[in-house]
């Protein structure tokens, strides 16, 4: 067997070998791959968003360490490759190993290029500890870290990077400002009127914007204090992120004699020049005089560079990428291809404008051909003019077509239009007729696709064409993912059908239902939402059984990240004493609590409690549980009320405690929080609550239903008016009990509401136009008889070691992190290790 | 198998109630021993290779344990994550006179 050896495990690195193995190349070559970042491979785009938190670092793999190893490679994490030797025909590592190869792939991708600007570095100690560049998950994570706890960030560079840097950032409720050196942002895509638009959109969102500004200084010696630019005005800020380009990362081979301009220079089947066994791909290599930036360009050099190693096609060439790009940038639609302005006399410039809605289009025709196009804010037209640009189609006389479609049945022709060779989903390489073969193969759900082509799955952006195709391939039969309706994901039954099927077999225990109903098939992801779901319908007749509970539910406690616990006692109303302050006080002191927080709920939170403390915990503050773990009613949460404010109209703690009282610890789909607030000034902030109850003037009570004020925010819907607080009561035990019967698992009241209607809800639950008042009535009534405070479980644990700990008892050995001097240094502390005392002990 | 590994006694499977686990300092390592519904006992190391989450306080089924801090999904036979994560290890449990008893390699 011939040994390959791959120099970067990137993006352009993992497909190659991807594409090799593809081409047999398991049977061919053993295959050893060295990488610097310390994981397998992952989609570099979507670091995106990680940094706006909308995905989780794990979400972003594409290549786990299992699959390396399934596919007989040697994975070499965490190692830089310093220096090949062309003539032994060796590796040479930075921990001293040496490979040797008898064919070596370079895919070492490019590095950020920080421009020179005064005070970024110090000579000793490297960058600033302000200063960032947005490149790998490390970079990433640097960024969250600091700007959760600082206040100004200046990001340098208008272009894609630095506009997805800004977006990101702003979620942590930094301010940002983006600064250009050149007169428009995305220069190199946009022209000065696009440009011009995107900036609008841009801080629309809240982000500053500084054109013609070349940053040539940061300020402050031991913290960021702002930057200066060459014409001398200075922005204060106490972060910097660069984000000003990139740069091939040649360094390699540059000191191994290999032939470097910009970038590793690559013949036709991406050979390094004269060197019959070295290949290069991705970003670091420059082929026919281009260098690329996007990832696009990096599929069909894979593919040609595995033809060729491989033997399969040996004259398969690759003759450059026109590239066209379709982003979402800082949630904004952007494609665009060629030149971004006519640079002929006779070139045709075909514009659309409407800034109010950051709408920009313009095309560019050369002799018939198109030959660039720009689009912003809409990009339905995206698909015709790529391949048109590719291709060089003929193009409509009616110029106008090239930006609208003008009336007739518009979207399939163009999921019809596309040619089967078309990339769809840019991110990870998918053309058009890859999706085709994989509905003609079987696959008839949206979701089936998108998971077994990836397409759709980076930035985001093709999604809808996606479904397109998918539907056009399909003719009309795409399959609803009929999971998508199920109540659990291990039952094929919906919430209402299931609940029928449950009320027939009698089923009560969350083992019968697998044993009826799914034939005996336990499913650990249905597990939680079938234990809410037979508690709601059984009440004290539901037949418990431990381990079908989540953890929080086993233990009456929040987990946390580190494995500890939080514990929050029941404070109704957010009304407590001077003896329960004191006990809480002594508990938090006695059990050496790490946090004592004041919740959002008005409730104190003893947080970083050890599980096997729990149950003595509990005996020693001698109160009630506050719920502040389950899918259950949470919290009322209440302003002072007539007695002691000025503008207070009805009572508004009274009526908040009885209703903690009455529906306290009630299972729920989902978290129910509620509030009731004394006047409309809404201190208690009862219109963004599942159920917000307002006083108003004339001793009467507004009720708001479906409201949110968490990562999604939305008003709630006014229910109804009532004149007493026991109205106020009887209408809040009525819509709870609806939306338990009727909500989905995990479904807040703010998707449940708009979804059922407020105007069918209102005739259901206040006008009773269907006569199911009386039973949502009396099976409230039932529930909240069953109500019992977990916590005296504490007293006597209900199974064996239910309060043992599961934590481990040292630190974990994790993969060893890289200092900034390419040191490898000892491995990462990890969440959750430091946990004292012995882990057999506290069986009670 | 037997030559290389070493057996350690944790006390008495009565501790382990059906459908949870529970965590066991052995030597060196933290073990999660999980008694499925049939049963069968799964034993795999206790500490979450994606964050170091608690194992043992994962919900099981038949085939795989969830850790409770992020989901991740791990087979109890083979300790293969099924959401992309690096792999459990997995040892060899049995029950010897009401004892539970696990093989670690020596
Ligand atoms: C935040 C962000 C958003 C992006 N968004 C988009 C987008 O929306 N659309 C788009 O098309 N493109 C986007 N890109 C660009 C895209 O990610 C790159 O084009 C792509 O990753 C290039 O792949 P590559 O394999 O050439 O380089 P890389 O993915 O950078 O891989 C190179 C790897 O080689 C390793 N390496 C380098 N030197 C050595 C050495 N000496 N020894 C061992 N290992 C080494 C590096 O550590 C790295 O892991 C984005 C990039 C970023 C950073
Ligand atoms: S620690 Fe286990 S899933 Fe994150």
């Amino acid at each position: 067997m011939e040994r390959l050896v791959v120099i970067g495990n990137g993006m352009a690195g993992a497909r190659t070998v991807e594409e090799i193995l593809e081409r047999g190349g398991r049977d061919r070559f053993s295959i050893t791959m060295f990488g610097e970042e310390p994981y397998g491979n992952y989609n570099r785009i979507l670091l995106s968003n990680v940094l706006s938190g909308a995905e989780d670092e794990a979400g972003i793999f594409l290549n786990s360490l299992p699959w390396y190893a399934e596919n007989g490679i040697t994975l070499r994490a965490g190692v830089r490759i310093d220096r090949i030797d062309r003539f032994a025909r060796t590796v040479h590592a930075d921990d001293g190993s040496v490979t040797p190869y008898d064919k070596l792939i370079i895919a070492t991708g490019s590095r950020p290029f920080v421009p020179p600007i005064d005070g970024m570095r110090n000579p000793k100690r490297g960058y600033h500890q302000g200063v960032f560049t947005f490149r790998t998950i490390e970079d990433t994570r640097g960024m969250i870290r600091y700007a959760r706890d600082h206040e100004r960030v200046v990001v340098i560079g208008g272009g894609l990077l630095g506009l997805e840097a800004a977006r990101g950032l702003q979620q942590y409720g930094v301010a940002v400002t983006l600064v250009h050196a050149a007169g428009h942002l995305m220069n190199s895509q946009l022209d000065a009127q696009g440009g011009a638009i995107l900036r609008k959109s841009v801080e629309r969102l809240g982000i500053a914007v500084e054109l013609d500004a070349r940053t040539n200084a940061v300020l402050g010696k031991e913290k960021v204090e702002g930057v200066r630019f060459a014409d001398g005005r200075t922005i204060p800020c106490d972060m910097v992120v660069v984000a000003a380009g990139i740069r091939p990362n040649t360094e390699v081979a540059e000191l191994s004699g290999l032939p470097v301009e910009r970038a590793i220079l690559v013949d036709d089947h991406l050979r390094v020049l004269d060197e019959p066994d070295i290949y290069a791909v991705g970003e670091c290599v420059q082929h026919r005089g281009q260098t690329y930036g996007l990832v696009a360009p990096l599929w069909d050099q894979a593919k040609v560079l595995a033809d060729h190693i491989t033997g399969r096609n040996p004259t398969a060439s690759y003759h450059g990428s026109r590239t066209a790009t379709k982003l979402k940038v800082a949630g904004v639609d952007v494609a665009a291809m060629g030149i971004t302005a006519p640079e002929r006399e006779d070139d045709e410039f075909v514009v659309f404008a409407e800034p109010r809605r950051g709408v920009y289009k313009s095309v560019i025709i050369r002799d018939e051909r198109l030959v660039g196009a720009t689009l912003l804010g809409d990009v339905s037209k995206v698909g015709f003019l790529m391949q048109a640009f590719d291709r060089g189609l003929p193009l409509p006389e009616e110029r106008v077509r090239l930006l609208f479609d003008l009336g007739g049945p518009a979207t399939e022709v163009s999921a019809a239009e596309l040619d089967d060779a078309a990339q769809v989903c840019n991110c990870n390489g998918v053309s058009k007729g890859a999706l085709v073969s994989t509905v003609h193969g079987g696959v008839k759900t949206l979701n089936g696709v998108m998971d077994a082509t990836r397409a759709g799955k980076g930035c985001g952006s093709c999604r809808s064409l996606v479904a397109q195709i998918v539907e056009w391939a399909a003719g009309g039969e795409v399959e609803q993912d009929p999971s998508a309706a199920w109540y659990v994901p291990g039952i094929p039954l919906d919430k209402p059908a299931l609940m029928t099927a449950i009320r027939e077999h009698g089923l009560k225990s969350v083992s019968a239902v697998f044993d009826t109903l799914a034939g005996g098939k336990e499913d650990a992801k249905s597990k939680m939402g079938l234990v809410s779901l037979l508690r709601m319908m059984w009440g004290d007749e539901y037949e418990d059984e431990r381990g079908a509970r989540f953890i929080n539910d086993r233990v009456h406690a929040n987990i946390q990240r580190d494995g500890t616990f939080s514990v929050v006692p029941q404070m109704k109303g957010g009304v407590t004493t001077p003896a329960q302050l004191r006990r809480i006080a002594d508990v938090a002191d006695k059990y050496r609590v790490p946090m004592v927080k004041l919740t959002g709920g008005q409730r104190i939170d003893l947080l970083g409690i050890r599980k096997e403390d729990l149950p003595a915990v509990w005996a020693d503050l001698d109160m009630p549980s506050g719920y502040a773990y389950g899918k259950s009613m949470r919290t009322v949460k209440t302003c002072v009320g007539s007695d002691f404010c000025r503008f207070g109209l009805g009572d508004s703690t009274a009526l908040g405690i009885a209703i903690e009282s009455k529906f306290q610890g009630l299972e729920s789909p989902a978290k129910m929080k509620l509030a009731v607030t004394g006047c409309p000034r809404n201190c208690a902030e009862a219109y963004v609550k599942d159920l917000g109850v307002v006083a108003i003037e004339g001793g009467r009570w507004e009720i708001y239903v479906g409201g949110a004020a968490g990562a999604h925010i939305r008003k709630g819907d006014l229910l109804a008016t009532v004149d007493s607080p026991a109205a106020v009561i009887t209408l809040t035990g009525r819509f709870l009990q609806y939306y338990r019967e009727n909500a989905n698992w995990l479904e807040r009241t703010y998707s449940f509401v708009p979804r059922v209607g407020i105007e069918r809800l209102r005739a259901l639950i206040v006008d009773d136009t269907e006569d199911l008042g009386e039973g949502l009535d009396s099976r409230m009534e039932a529930a909240v008889g069953a109500y019992r405070d977990p916590w005296k479980e504490g007293q006597e644990p209900v199974v064996p070691g239910q309060f043992r700990t599961a934590l481990p008892l040292r630190s974990l050995p994790l993969v060893p992190v890289r200092a900034g001097n390419g040191a490898v240094t000892g491995p990462v502390p990890a969440v959750g290790s430091a946990v004292a005392g012995p882990s057999n002990g506290g069986a009670q | 198998m037997t030559t290389a590994t070493m057996e350690h006694r944790l006390g008495s499977v009565t501790a382990l109630p059906v459908g949870e686990g529970r965590a066991y300092p052995v030597g060196d390592e933290m073990v999660a021993v999980f008694r499925l519904r049939n049963g069968e006992l799964r034993a795999v190391s206790a500490v979450c290779p994606h964050a170091g989450g608690p194992i043992a306080d994962g919900l099981i089924d038949a085939e795989v344990v969830m850790c409770p801090l992020h989901q991740h999904i791990f087979e109890l036979a083979t300790g293969c994550s099924k959401t992309g994560q690096p792999p459990l290890k997995v040892y060899p449990v049995r029950v010897d006179n009401d004892e539970l008893v696990v093989g670690l390699p020596a």
